[in-house]
């Protein structure tokens, strides 16, 4: 456990001394608070736009950095052959594995409060403007809510490019991790048409393909939060399980490949 | 008590992108190592030394064969922390001071935070690196990366160090420093086990080597057992030579010749000797040395590598 999270610190370390992460940060404060200026021109709807302009941003932003760190690290050490003076300690490959990914993990998360607190301060700018015109607006609990499922979908994100990264080169990774988060946006989309299809083996070949494929659909709320509406608690619960169950999936498929290699 | 034991080691690789090709990068080596002794492995680039040492390492799985290291198969997890490895141009987390890297290293073989960090001012006094604790490894020289390496083998007061060309692309002073730190440790009772492609490296250092070639093992033993062929033979080396003794010692040397003011002669045994020394003293002259002469160990190695070709050619 100790191990773990000794590499994990390290990962974490590696990406905090890396001046990328800080140009990728400052971009997302400044598209949210770009955002300001488009709640100029659109009247009353600061906040909406605010919100929304935000939590994309955060997605997004976390999303590029999940993927261009993720599908690196493993691959890194392995190239730079780092890796041989730490797998020939004590350590399992397993470990090793498990604390690359709550390096990134927790990388992500930082970034997320980062963005978060950059979001908040926005909107509290918005909110005392529109209460000097009179105008009442709220921020509501479930941005944070929103903000978490962000981070379980970065999580997500981060064990998909892991397991490309275990045996693939970053470039097809980058390639697969993302298709695989595009498809993941429109996976319910593929039982649809399945169910739409009538065909029985369309239908099946369908359903299998959207319970092995990522569905990020359920964590997308932030459509429902920019117009102030409630998140079900259903749904939080559903997330984390699913979180849970998928991230358990590929965090194994990954510890047992780079198990199996030969490093270089 | 034997420290490591290899058996039948074999790793074939699989090269090419579209049609695979097996080549067989370490053929059935087998070799045993004794405790406390320092260990030359040595052969010439491509012979299989780092493949050895990577399949020990677990950083590669063998196609056949299996090593125990203290007596544990090598891929026990918990024997590796009584083990150090070095591996070959060593490459570290350039973002990492030294101290951090050490750090670092300690807290993955579960050793106590104060026990590391008394450990780390030790050891960066050892390898000289003290002033350059708070430097990060990417503004390392190649010396002082292969320092750090070292640093990083020996943090868990090992049993065992694997040290993989430890001196290769250093300078003389460097490499001086190694060996004597290899030194050091058999003097502390440790095992050492280094490979090199260089052979002076093994001369003055080893108790025994290993001569590694294409992936097959040729000898196995100590220097002076591997060194065999006519060591009956003895130089002797003459000074204030006349016409007359070098005459009669044509007669009696295998080989003879003259630099300077000296004359060198070769002969082929004890009674050639005797007779040469009765020359001497009949015709006036002064023995400068006498000495056996050995088959140097690199005239062994290359007629080794050459016997080898001859045996292979189709
Ligand atoms: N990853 C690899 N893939 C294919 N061939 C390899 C690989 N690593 C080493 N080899 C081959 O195996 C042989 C032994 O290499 P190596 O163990 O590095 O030799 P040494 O350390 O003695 O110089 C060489 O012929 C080398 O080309
Ligand atoms: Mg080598």
């Amino acid at each position: 456990m100790n191990k773990i999270l000794a590499i994990a610190q390290n990962t974490f370390k590696e990406a905090i001394r890396d001046k990328i992460l800080y140009s990728l940060i400052l971009f997302a404060l400044l598209m949210i608070g770009s955002s300001l200026i488009l709640g100029m021109i659109s009247i009353n709807i600061e906040t909406k736009v605010t919100v929304d302009v935000g939590l994309s941003s955060m997605s997004v932003i976390g999303a590029v950095i999940a993927v261009f760190i993720g599908i690196n690290l493993v691959h890194k050490e392995v190239d730079k052959r780092t890796l041989y003076s730490i797998l020939a300690k004590p350590v399992r490959r397993t470990e090793f594995i498990l604390g690359k990914f709550f390096g990134l993990a927790f990388t992500l998360f930082v970034n997320l409060v980062i963005m978060a607190i950059g979001l908040v301060l926005v909107l509290a700018y918005v909110k005392g403007q529109a209460y000097s015109r009179g105008q009442v607006t709220e921020i509501h609990a479930s941005l944070f809510v929103a903000v978490f499922l962000i981070f379980l979908q970065l999580l997500l994100i981060t064990g998909i490019a892991l397991v490309f990264s275990s045996f693939s080169t970053p470039t097809l990774s980058a390639m697969f991790t993302l298709a695989l988060y595009f498809i993941g946006q429109f996976n319910a989309d593929i039982k649809h048409f399945g169910v739409e299809a009538g065909n029985v083996a369309v239908r099946m070949i369908t359903s299998g393909l959207y319970y092995l494929l990522p569905n990020f659909g359920n964590f997308n709320v932030i459509a429902g939060v920019s117009h102030g509406k409630p998140i079900a608690a259903a749904l939080v619960v559903y997330d984390v399980a699913y979180s849970i169950v998928y991230l358990a999936i590929l965090l194994s498929a990954a510890a047992m490949i780079f198990s199996q290699r030969n490093l270089k | 008590m034997i420290a490591i034991n290899i058996h039948e080691l074999t790793k074939d690789y699989f090269v090419g992108f579209w049609r695979k090709r097996r080549v067989r990068a370490l053929d059935q080596l087998s070799l045993t190592v004794n405790e406390g002794e320092i260990f030359g492995f040595l052969g010439p680039n491509g012979a299989g030394k780092t493949t050895t040492l990577k399949l020990l390492m677990r950083l590669i799985y063998p196609t056949s064969g299996h090593a125990e290291i203290l007596g544990k198969p090598f891929d026990d997890v918990a024997m590796h922390a009584h083990i150090g490895y070095l591996p070959e141009n060593p490459y570290f987390y350039d973002y990492l001071t030294a101290e951090e890297f050490l750090a670092y290293s300690g807290r993955l073989f579960g050793l106590s935070s104060t026990r590391v960090k008394s450990k780390i001012d030790e050891l960066l006094q050892v390898v000289d690196l003290k002033d350059a604790r708070r430097l990060q490894l990417r503004k390392f020289s190649k010396g002082m990366l292969q320092r750090a390496g070292i640093a990083q083998a020996l943090i868990n007061d090992p049993e065992i160090i694997f040290l993989d060309e430890p001196m290769s692309g250093l300078d003389p002073i460097g490499r001086r420093e190694i060996r004597d730190l290899i030194l050091g440790l058999k003097r502390e009772g440790k095992t050492v086990f280094f490979s090199t492609h260089i052979l002076p490296d093994v001369e003055t250092l080893c108790d025994r080597v290993a001569i590694i070639y294409k992936g097959k093992l040729l000898g196995c033993g100590s220097l002076t057992e591997l060194l065999v062929g006519d060591s009956s033979a003895i130089e002797m080396v003459v000074s204030q030579f006349n016409y007359e003794l070098q005459t009669a010692l044509r007669l009696i040397a295998t080989d003879q010749n003259v630099a300077g003011n000296m004359l060198r002669l070769t002969l082929p045994d004890q009674a050639a000797l005797f007779n040469a020394l009765d020359a001497v003293r009949a015709h006036g002259g002064q023995v400068v040395h006498v000495h056996p002469l050995k088959e140097s160990f690199e005239d062994y190695f290359v007629k080794l590598f050459a016997n080898e070709s001859i045996s292979k050619a189709p």
